[in-house]
């Protein structure tokens, strides 16, 4: 139905994907595999009219079609979901869901009730509860996604490419999702789908493609890989087990917090971190992992509670406070809370800790491009030079600059949310080594996170989060994902 | 790389325009060559270039100020309060001038970042308030004898004229400023990404108080200036001139949104503008057909930057 012919595209002289053909099948869930950087998204992108082929053709109902824009290809029943989150933050939900193709009555004014009924049975196929006349930016990431699934659904579409949808889902939606899509696969949509979780794609698709460098590795009938053979054929080379062996961590209390609240997001949060250790934040989506680190690094302040360091209480108003007393966090909402995208990698990472390389209010531009490089080197970020904006850079290596900006300040406690969200699995591993390496450094480290394998491999301890309260702390040696999910989901 | 070589273009490109204007109008009249009109065009050129510097730094932060005419005039008049001969020294009237400006500025910023409105309205409130309070201060007329201290100010130094010295200043400081300081550095962090920059831990209200001060504190000099070399305190001078300064900063690839630009950029900016200015009232287009023109030359550049950045 859709083809790809011999597509290409150029970046900047830099060819981003080799010619490439692959045919997609109505009725057919078709996932392309690959690391960050592989491809995936930039074909999505030329099949949904965002960007036009360097080379190569769309084919479309077997014939050749020219789509210009994203627009061109909605018109001819091709919708994407994006990777990169864009709702309209101050439109409501349901004017969200349909952007675009808002329901009118006569005169060409917009039918508000036919418009509500939409949303709200567009979220009911996604077996979401989100209210429909709520403010997109009042949204968490995860509902924000929801809506953002819903819209595409609700172009009646032919086809609909998912960049990675489950990113910021919990398990329990990611289900619903599930469900969604096999009720589209009956009716004959074809979906193209991406994702870096290993067990969905052998869930979800009938076809896979790997992509490595651009160039297609293959394509072959799901049943015909596992697992072993898929990332074997993504990285190219065997991968051993991509979690590292945790060690024992010292006893030394690092951070503690008692008592922390903030109605009606969370309240009476208590917990330690130690040297040496890794605690983990689990919890369901809205359960408020999130605004807890949040407040312990000064984003968004608690309104009561302690929060102590080394012994010390701390009084954290602002970011500021928190770098300046050795705490620092590395945001989930990277592109929000994360990069400065006009600058370059090497200014990203050194914003953090300007003042280490300045001398009196100059900046010391030797020792500024020496500590970057250092820190490009170290965080294995691929970059043309240290000066290339970051907005150019795949989703891993900016998640990796922004790891070497928090570590730049040498920071004891490390906060991490959601710190392997939208990266491959070579982009995880490394950053699932540096965490235990930190650790063994005698760093703290609170990890926030929804993926459940990466929880109970790495952590020491899990803190269980139900709706604002703790619910459990397990020892994660003891403990399995039954356990952390009955903790986690709502009595 | 890709932007600096992006940058370089739109540097070349923009002084390829300036040059074929300069050129068309050297052909066409031969004034336009002559050493005294180039100073002249220095000397016009200065006052909406300080502005334009100024205003820099208030749209790499992602802010806007509409109240530079307005501030400029205040400032006139202050300084041309303290200016009378004999009454003080020529130190003192400057100062006024300055510091009015910078009040101005430092009001703006607090407004933005204490008060969260927005950077638009809080200096178009600021645009009508430092009118009133000019016209206020000067009683509705201009206030005239100054010393020729001050009115010294206009006039040359080493042949150069001090106006177009105080420019040079002026944006020699900014751009060494912008490319060496922390602070300039926060500043295009401000700009790019304001919530980002902010959990990076830059203290972004600070920067952008220091931003809008500044800009507040150039506009106080532009407006002692200007009073210099008209000679009085004029509380209806600097109409408009915000639009001429923003204009010349858009023009040189500043991004309205914030995080991108240069004072390099802004200097040629600020060139085109002079260039046309002067090259129309050569050239006797009529100042109604002027208007035109300029708004159609403004739109025009920067329209092929972006249509450049694009490709």
């Amino acid at each position: 139905m859709l083809r790809a012919l011999e597509l290409r595209k150029d970046f900047g002289g830099l060819t981003v994907l080799h010619p490439t053909s692959i045919d997609f099948h109505p009725g057919e869930v078709h996932a392309l595999m690959g690391e960050n950087g592989a491809g995936k998204s930039t074909l999505m992108k030329i099949l949904a009219g965002l960007y036009q082929p360097d080379g190569g053709q769309v084919e479309w109902r077997e014939r050749q079609a020219e789509f210009t824009s994203p627009h061109d290809a909605l018109v001819a029943g091709i919708a994407m979901i994006h990777q990169e989150l864009m709702p309209i933050p101050d439109l409501t939900v349901a004017e969200n869901i349909t952007l675009g193709s808002e329901p009118c009555s006569a005169f060409g004014l917009i039918d508000r009730p036919a418009q509500l009924a939409r949303a709200k049975e567009l979220l009911g196929e996604l077996e979401s509860d989100i209210g429909p006349t709520r403010l997109m930016r009042t949204l968490t990431v995860a509902q924000t996604q929801v809506v953002e699934i819903a819209k595409a659904l609700g172009r009646q579409a032919d086809v609909i490419l998912m960049d990675e949808p489950t990113a910021a889902l919990s398990d329990h939606e990611v289900a619903s999702l599930f469900r969604a899509i096999a009720r589209l696969k009956a009716r004959g949509v074809a979906i193209v789908y991406t994702t870096h979780k290993m067990d969905e794609v052998f869930r979800l698709a009938d076809r896979i493609s790997v992509l490595r460098d651009g160039r297609l590795v293959g394509t072959a009938p799901a049943s015909e890989l596992n697992p072993a053979k898929l990332i074997t054929m993504m990285v190219g080379r065997e991968l051993a087990d991509v979690f590292p062996v945790r060690l024992p961590s010292s006893n030394e209390v690092l951070l503690e917090v008692t008592g922390l609240t903030r109605e009606p997001a969370y309240r009476d949060i208590s917990f330690q971190v130690r040297r040496g250790e890794v605690v983990a934040l689990a919890g369901l989506m809205g359960a408020g992992r999130t605004e807890v680190v949040s407040a312990i690094y000064g984003l968004q302040p608690a309104s009561s509670g302690k929060i102590c360091l080394n012994g010390s209480p701390l009084s954290i108003g602002n970011p500021q406070d928190a770098l300046t007393a050795g705490i620092g966090m590395v945001t989930e909402d990277r592109k929000g809370l994360g990069l400065i995208p006009a600058l370059g990698v090497g200014q990203n990472i050194t914003l953090s800790a300007l003042r280490d390389f300045c001398r009196g209010p100059l900046v010391d531009h030797t020792a500024e491009a020496a500590a970057s490089q250092t820190q490009m080197t170290e965080f294995a970020v691929k970059a043309n030079s240290t000066s290339q904006p970051i907005a150019q850079l795949s989703g891993g290596n900016q998640q990796k600059a922004l790891l070497a900006r928090c570590l730049l300040g040498a920071p004891d406690l490390i906060i991490l949310d959601e710190p392997t969200r939208g990266i491959d699995i070579g982009a995880k591993a490394e950053i699932y080594a540096l965490i235990q390496k930190l650790a063994r450094a005698g760093k703290g480290i609170l990890l926030a996170s929804s993926e459940l394998p990466e929880v109970l491999s790495l952590a020491h301890r899990i803190v269980v989060l139900r709706r604002g309260s703790v619910s459990a702390t397990l020892d994660a040696a003891s403990t399995d994902q039954e356990t952390v999910l009955r903790h986690a989901m709502p009595l | 790389m890709l932007t600096l070589d992006r940058n370089l273009l739109h540097r070349f490109g923009l002084l390829l325009v300036i040059l074929l204007v300069g050129l068309f109008l050297s052909l066409s009249d031969d004034i336009f060559m002559s050493v005294a009109n180039l100073t002249n065009v220095a000397r016009q050129v200065s006052i909406n270039g300080i502005l334009a510097v100024g205003v820099t730094f208030v749209l790499l932060t992602g802010g806007v100020d509409l109240s530079l005419g307005s501030v400029v005039a205040l400032s006139g008049v202050a300084c041309a309060t303290f200016a009378h001969p004999g009454d003080h020294s020529v130190f003192v009237p400057i100062a006024v001038g300055l510091l009015t400006g910078a009040a101005c500025g430092l009001v703006n910023g607090t407004l933005v970042t204490l008060g969260g409105v927005a950077p638009f309205i809080v200096t178009l409130g600021m645009m009508t308030i430092a009118r009133g309070l000019a016209l206020i201060f000067s009683g509705g007329r201009p206030v005239a004898d100054m010393s020729n201290e001050l009115t010294a100010l206009a006039g040359d130094l080493f042949g150069i004229p001090i106006p177009m010295l105080c420019f040079a200043g002026v944006a020699a400081a900014a751009w060494f400023f912008l490319s060496n300081f922390r602070l300039g550095r926060h500043i295009y962090a401000v700009g790019g990404n304001e919530n980002a920059a902010r959990a990076a831990g830059v203290p972004v209200e600070q920067v952008k108080l220091f931003a809008y001060g500044l800009c507040g504190l150039l506009a106080g000099l532009a407006g002692v200036v200007l009073a210099a070399r008209i000679t009085t305190g004029q509380p209806n001078a600097g109409q408009a001139y915000e639009l001429d300064a923003i204009a010349a900063v858009v023009i040189g690839g500043t991004s309205l949104a914030g995080g991108v630009g240069t004072i390099t950029g802004t200097l040629l900016g600020v060139l085109l503008i002079g260039v046309i200015n002067n090259g129309l009232d050569l050239q006797g287009v009529s100042s109604y057909y002027q208007a035109v023109i300029k708004g159609v030359i403004i739109v025009g550049a920067v329209w092929l930057d972006r249509r450049q950045a694009r490709s």
